[in-house]
């Protein structure tokens, strides 16, 4: 942590847990009995409880999105760039309620929890959990908060999808959606991409068929693959050039396979972090649930008949060089909300950032998504005046 | 308080229509009309203060480059395409025409009157490029790339089969005087014309 803490932070936050019993149905067919969803939140609910709004985690996300946890963290949560005092989700004017999702490994039931049945790790053993899987697990901790109606579910990446699954499947229950350098569904590409980083894992000769917490080891080896060629699509080629270009570690070529380039070395160290803190069957879990996402499928394959649906506003934003999520399958959603009359507005923004762009200090992304969230906090202060004091 | 040429524009559509904005600038006109006459709409727009004054209004505005047509955009969908002071601005402004009548089943647009008598007159006894209040740039830095008269644009509806449902040329003032209604060519300083196919 900085010395002292800025005053445009949410300051020093702890992380609480719910359990719930009532069990859960889950898309695969079949159910978790019951599970726990760690979450934090910032800012205060009002009176009507109409100022809250959700925070939906992407592939390697969490729910620390915010502040700190104690003095000695060298970095703040994921998300702290946009949420805070003064920052795009205000938490002046907004409660911020920001969860990991079942299957993660950060807190909520996943595939490190103890199944009950088996005094043992779920491992493989756990359910396949899935976009809509975790929307209606969001609306059992939104029940149990008292929120009957998110202001706003908000999510970049696979948290964009997870806040366009609310759109659709919890029409009456949001009245903003913000789907950021998100998309429809994946492509082929996509999927490629994320079975090779699954393969990686899976024939690592430590996954031990998923059961490696049995073994006192994990496959670090394939996570750190994983996470190198995730974070190669995370990246645009412009900002590879200009952060790495051809530079040399030693100035010289050694004619070797040891680390030489600058951008080897960084994805090395990228992947060796990632692996020391995230576990192999959640990442497996989360590729899988982007690799379904696709909300057309219960709607005869009509994206537009699953837009139909929604009744909230949505605020798409894309970014030029995002490769992953191209501009392009921003406007897939846009046209298609366009084409059923929602309300819909829709920024590009202009970066060589790549996909990682939303979570990044661009000012004119923070700069528009602060000018949406602004009207968000209008129309409810505008509805219930003194509700906020 | 709306700007003038947007006040008219806004007596020109009915309650509850569905509108585009191309250019949309910061969304006064929608949100005007969707506060007064119930309308729903989307304005069209690039430049990015626009879009944040936009988002603020709480109106609808997608980022667009009107020169890359309008082709994610349904038949029909609309019922007012409207465009204030852009159509001198375009790459083409014939293909934006049409696009906007596939897309509307009327157009409203409004340009500035290249045919005005003072800008004539610049032309005439300065022998420069014309330069005005209303068109304050210079030949190398203008993004007005199209101008066009009165006359040439009512000879292009005329080529191209729209139907002129309404026009208004007013001065700089946005009146409407004897002498904009009798030569409209020679006075009009601002064009308001409502199209359809």
């Amino acid at each position: 942590m900085p010395d002292t803490i800025p005053a445009d932070s949410v300051g020093i936050v702890t992380p609480a847990t719910l359990h719930f019993d009532e069990p859960l149905q889950l898309e695969c067919g079949r159910t978790l009995a019951e599970y726990d969803i760690v979450y934090e939140t910032y800012g205060a609910l009002n009176a009507n409880a109409s100022n809250a709004v959700l925070i939906c985690h992407a592939l390697s996300g969490h729910h620390h999105a915010a502040g700190y946890h104690s003095a000695n963290d060298k970095r703040p949560g994921w998300w702290d760039n946009c949420i805070g005092p003064g920052k795009p989700i205000d938490t002046n004017r907004f409660f911020v309620v920001s969860l990991n999702n079942i299957g993660g490994c950060h807190g909520s039931t996943g595939p490190g929890s103890i199944n009950p049945a088996t005094s043992q790790p779920w491992g493989p053993d756990f359910p396949m959990v899935t976009v809509k899987d975790w929307v209606n697990s969001q609306a059992k901790l939104a029940d149990r908060l008292g929120i009957e109606k998110w202001a706003a579910v908000i999510g970049g990446s696979l948290g964009g999808m997870q806040a366009l699954q609310w759109a659709i499947d919890y029409p009456d229950r949001l009245s903003h959606a913000a789907v950021i350098a998100s998309a429809p569904k994946l492509s082929a590409q996509n999927i490629a991409f994320n079975e090779v980083a699954r393969q990686s894992i899976i024939t690592d000769p430590n996954f031990h068929g998923g059961r490696y917490y049995l073994h006192d080891t994990y496959p670090r080896q394939g996570l750190i693959l994983a996470r190198m060629v995730g974070h190669i699509t995370y990246l645009s080629e412009d900002a590879m050039r200009a952060k790495f270009g051809r530079d040399l570690q030693s100035g010289r070529f050694h004619f070797g396979f040891d680390v030489e380039f600058q951008v080897e070395s960084y994805l090395r160290h990228q992947g060796e972090t990632f692996s020391r803190n995230f576990d192999a069957n959640t990442y497996l879990l989360m590729t899988k649930a982007l690799d379904y996402f696709d909300p057309a499928r219960e709607f005869d394959n009509s994206f537009e008949l699953a837009l139909a649906q929604t009744k909230c506003r949505f605020l798409v934003v894309s970014f030029t060089t995002d490769w992953r999520f191209a501009p392009q399958r921003s406007e897939e959603i846009v046209n298609g909300l366009v084409t059923v009359g929602r309300d819909v507005s829709y920024a590009e923004i202009d970066t060589d950032k790549g996909h990682d762009g939303f979570l990044i200090d661009i000012p004119e992304y923070l700069k528009l998504f602060s000018a949406y969230m602004h009207r968000v906090a209008v129309e409810i202060e505008g509805e219930a005046p003194n509700a906020a004091s | 308080m709306l700007r003038p040429d947007l006040e008219i524009i806004r007596t020109w559509i009915p309650d509850n229509s569905r509108v585009l904005d191309l250019g949309c600038g910061g969304g006064s006109l929608l949100e005007n009309l969707r506060d007064t006459k119930n309308c729903h709409g989307y304005g069209l727009e690039i430049n990015q203060d626009n879009l944040a004054e936009c988002f603020q209004r709480g109106v609808n505005v997608i980022e667009q480059d009107i020169d890359e047509g309008l082709g994610n955009i349904n038949d029909k969908r609309f019922d007012y395409v409207v465009m204030t002071q852009a159509l001198q601005a375009v790459h083409r402004p014939d293909l934006v025409l049409s696009e906007m009548l596939r897309v509307g089943k009327e157009a409203i647009i409004t340009f500035p009157n290249f045919g005005h008598w003072r800008v004539r007159g610049y032309l005439f006894f300065k022998g420069k490029m014309p330069v005005s209040r209303s068109l304050p740039h210079q030949w190398y830095d203008t993004p007005n790339i199209h101008l066009c008269t009165v006359k040439d644009f009512e000879t292009h509806c005329a080529k191209s089969g729209f139907k002129i449902l309404q026009r208004m040329v007013v001065d700089r003032e946005h009146e409407n005087s004897t002498l904009t209604r009798l030569l409209p060519n020679l006075f009009g300083e601002i064009a308001l014309y409502r199209v359809t196919r």
